[in-house]
């Protein structure tokens, strides 16, 4: 089962943007609030609060990073469809605008 | 070109300021996304993979430079540098920003244009000959009435929530360079035998997940009914096409689903009332606007250009250049030039900030001002004189503008696809990019002469790879990206969609396979022949063997 | 829900009448088409004022012949993009020459005001006062329009050709 993150497209500028633990949204998928795929429901309420600043949030899935070494950088979640990947991370073929 | 008089200036203003104010409310929140969608739609702004896009019309592909200086402008200012020419003949931004997007629109009504009516279930640009108005081969330039058709269709009260979005595109000479064929309604000037002109009217072509060519309904349309006929068959869509279905609402399945007959006749019914009546456009109007068309003062030039045949002979990549990419024009001692936007590994129809400037400074320099876009995601100067086209050359290489590759294996239409689009099953861009670079021999280009390859990274075909000789569809076979092939597509006045010719190929095949195709016509052409035609005179099956023989 | 009438909020004495209920004596009753030509007669008979609602997909034709004989058209518009409504109240206007009040029912939001007002709407009912108080400043959002309509409003040409004329 995977987990997942929720995703939006900000409101004012168009910026993808992920559902962060600190209740607000954040441009870079490394910050995004990871849960099971079980609570995804509930993560979606969780942000109803701050919908209001971004446009159509929905739920993807993703796989963690293989976990780093104890003292190593937190891993960062990556969406399981190709699509997503190119929405999180950028278009393939302007690597100039890589997020 | 048209000019905008008080009236058509103060249009936009309101257009814009209604827009502003619909933003505001959108981001105040006193707007949900539901309500605002429509707007700003009808505004030309969607909402992308990354971000928003926002789609600039450019009326029937004609720009002036001024204007293209301020789409530089626009890109460098507002977003990310570069914007991205398109199948319609209009401009799109992958980045602008919702808070900028009334700024954006004012900036642009400063220099009388606008994204009026680019997006949403309404009338779009009218698109037409890229070579209007100076094709050798053309009865009447078709801009004129691309024109008044914008005007009519501009926030037309009866016509702003259709069934689906419409299409309308205009064409001046028997050769078919506005893909009439494929769209909502065909306009073609032809002439009568007393002498006349007038409008063959074609009704429901169209791309996308049912390809259709479009049905001649009247074959001569006498041009002071232009408007009231236009109107007829929009009433007749309005309450007819279907609402139920998103996949069926277009007036081509309408046109299918009663059958072309019945369809004529419903229109010619309506078409009784309308008439002569208020709708038609006042002789003076016409004239009005056909002033604005009229020629501009050339120079009086010998047709031949004995200095151009020994530049040509001295230099083989400046003759090769003028061998794709020039066509003929109808001012003697002039060319038409075709700058390629399909340089070897870059994103098919996209300009940066800088080749837009450049190109409105040669159009000043070079072409009277004037530049144009082609729905095959080129741009065009019109105007330019044979003793100057060595030099516009030499200033075209190092912006990377003078690819010799026009109508040619490496010229592909791509839709932007998966890397832009939240629509798109697959990639388009990096195939084109590949082929590119696969067939980056310029003699080898030239060798094969006329092919033209379109891809399209969903059904939804604005790559409209229906239409190529080679199309390329790509397809989500779980999770991964694969293409499908279709041969034998035609958008001139040969019409003809393309053919499926078998199993789709992955991204790692696709290429080979195309290079096979190609392999394949080079061996079985008969002198002359392009690889439509040789595809018409020997069908599918020795292009299957080539590609699904190995497998 | 609100009414706008004549440019500003009105009582409505209109009663819709469902097709099963029984006609009120001497009151304004609007029908469905369906009841207006089942009961045509009756109706008439009843000597109070009467109005048909026709829904999006039903044809204005139904209504040609009958247009001196009614007080009151709806129109429905079922959601904001059933624009069949526009073409509707075009042809009881202009073709039929429908004279009585025009009113726009259903999904009526504010940026669809002037183009109703176009067609020959004169009366919508709206989901809210916020959207009835936008009404005069939508009308006023635009002065310029390139297409004639019933309306009276000069389009661009019309002006252009007056400008013509007097130079």
């Amino acid at each position: 089962m995977a987990d997942q993150v929720l995703t939006a497209n900000r409101l004012s500028d168009g910026k993808v943007v992920f559902f962060d633990p600190d209740g607000g949204w954040s441009e870079r998928i490394a910050r995004a609030r990871v849960v099971a795929k079980a609570d995804g429901k509930a993560l979606i309420a969780e942000a109803a609060s701050s919908t209001g600043e971004v446009v159509d949030p929905y739920l993807i899935d993703v796989d963690s990073v293989a976990e780093a070494e104890p003292a190593g950088p937190v891993p960062s979640p990556v969406p399981r469809r190709y699509r997503e990947r190119i929405r999180a991370f950028g278009p393939s073929i302007h690597p100039q605008f890589a997020k | 070109m048209y000019r905008y008089d008080e009236f058509d200036h103060a249009f936009v203003a309101q257009r814009v300021n209604q827009f502003r104010e619909q933003t505001a409310r959108r981001l105040s929140g006193a707007l949900s996304e539901d309500e605002f969608k429509p707007h700003r739609l009808m505004n030309g702004l969607y909402l992308q993979l990354h971000a928003y896009m926002l789609r600039v019309a450019i009326p029937y592909g004609t720009l002036s430079s001024r204007q293209m200086r301020k789409l530089a402008h626009i890109a460098r200012a507002y977003d990310r540098g570069y914007g991205h020419f398109t199948t319609r003949q209009n401009i799109q931004y992958n980045w602008p920003a919702l808070k900028d997007v009334p700024d954006i629109l004012m900036e642009l009504a400063k220099v009388e244009m606008h994204a009026i009516q680019t997006s949403g279930n309404c009338i779009r640009n009218v698109t037409a000959d890229p070579f209007a108005g100076v094709a050798a081969d053309e009865i009447e330039d078709p801009r004129i009435y691309a024109e008044i058709i914008r005007q009519w269709s501009s926030l037309h009260p009866e016509f702003s929530f259709l069934p689906r979005k419409f299409k309308i595109a205009v064409t001046g000479a028997a050769e078919d360079r506005a893909a009439i064929a494929f769209h909502d309604i065909g306009l073609q000037l032809v002439r009568a035998d007393d002498g006349a002109v007038g409008f063959a009217v074609l009704v429901g072509g169209g791309q996308g997940r049912t390809p259709m060519i479009a049905k001649t309904i009247r074959p001569f349309l006498p041009k002071a009914h232009l408007l009231s006929y236009l109107e007829a068959i929009l009433r007749v869509y309005n309450l007819l096409g279907r609402r139920d279905n998103l996949f069926k609402a277009r007036i081509k399945i309408l046109v299918h689903e009663v059958g072309t007959e019945a369809f004529t006749a419903m229109v010619e019914e309506e078409w009784a009332h309308l008439a002569g009546g208020p709708v038609e456009l006042p002789e003076g109007e016409l004239e009005r606007i056909v002033a604005y068309f009229r020629p501009p003062a050339y120079e009086r030039l010998p047709a031949d250009s004995p200095a151009l045949d020994v530049q040509v002979r001295a230099d083989p990549a400046f003759a090769a250049w003028v061998r794709a990419n020039l066509v003929a024009h109808k001012q003697p001692g002039y060319a038409i030039v075709n700058l390629s936007l399909k340089a070897e590994g870059e994103p098919p129809g996209d300009a940066t900030a800088e080749q837009m400037d450049a190109v409105a400074n040669l159009a000043d320099r070079y072409s009277l001002g004037e530049i144009r876009v082609t729905h095959e995601q080129n741009l065009v100067l019109p105007n330019v004189k044979a003793g100057e086209l060595y030099a516009l050359w030499q200033s075209l290489v190092p912006l990377g503008l003078a690819t010799a590759n026009i109508g040619h294996v490496t010229d592909i239409i791509a839709c932007p696809g998966l890397d832009y689009c939240s629509l798109a099953n697959a990639r388009s861009i990096p195939i084109a990019q590949a082929i590119t670079r696969r067939f980056n021999d310029l003699a080898r280009i030239h060798d094969l002469a006329e092919l033209r390859i379109k891809i399209s990274g969903c059904i939804n075909a604005c790559g409209h790879h229906h239409v190529g000789h080679i199309g390329i569809l790509g397809v989500d076979k779980k999770g991964e990206e694969f293409y499908q092939i279709t041969l034998g597509g035609d958008a001139t006045q040969t019409a003809a969609i393309g053919s499926i010719i078998g199993p789709a190929f992955s991204s790692d095949q696709v290429v080979d396979a195309v290079e096979i195709l190609v392999n394949t016509y080079v061996g079985v052409r008969a002198p002359g022949e392009r690889f439509l035609d040789t595809y018409r005179r020997l069908g599918a099956a020795p292009f299957k063997e080539s590609l699904y023989a190995a497998h | 829900m609100p009414l706008i009438r004549n440019g500003a909020i009105a009582a409505d004495d209109w009663i819709a009448l469902a097709d099963e209920a029984p006609v009120p004596q001497g009151r304004p009753v609007i029908v469905s088409l369906a009841r207006w030509q089942a009961e045509r007669a009756a109706l008439l008979g009843g000597g109070a004022s009467l109005g048909v609602r026709l829904a999006s997909y039903e044809p204005a034709a139904a209504l040609a012949d009958d247009v001196g004989l009614l007080a009151l058209i709806a129109i429905a518009f079922p959601t904001f993009r059933d624009g069949r409504g526009f073409s509707l109240a075009r042809l009881l206007r202009e073709r039929y020459g429908f004279s009585g009040e025009l009113r726009a029912v259903g999904n009526v939001f504010r940026d669809q005001f002037l183009f109703m007002h176009r067609c020959g709407f004169d009366a919508y009912e709206v989901a809210d006062r916020t959207e009835a108080e936008a009404f005069s400043a939508a009308l006023a959002s635009f002065s310029v329009f390139y297409q004639r309509t019933g309306d009276g409003r000069t389009p661009a040409r019309a002006l252009r050709q007056l400008r013509r004329a007097a130079e």
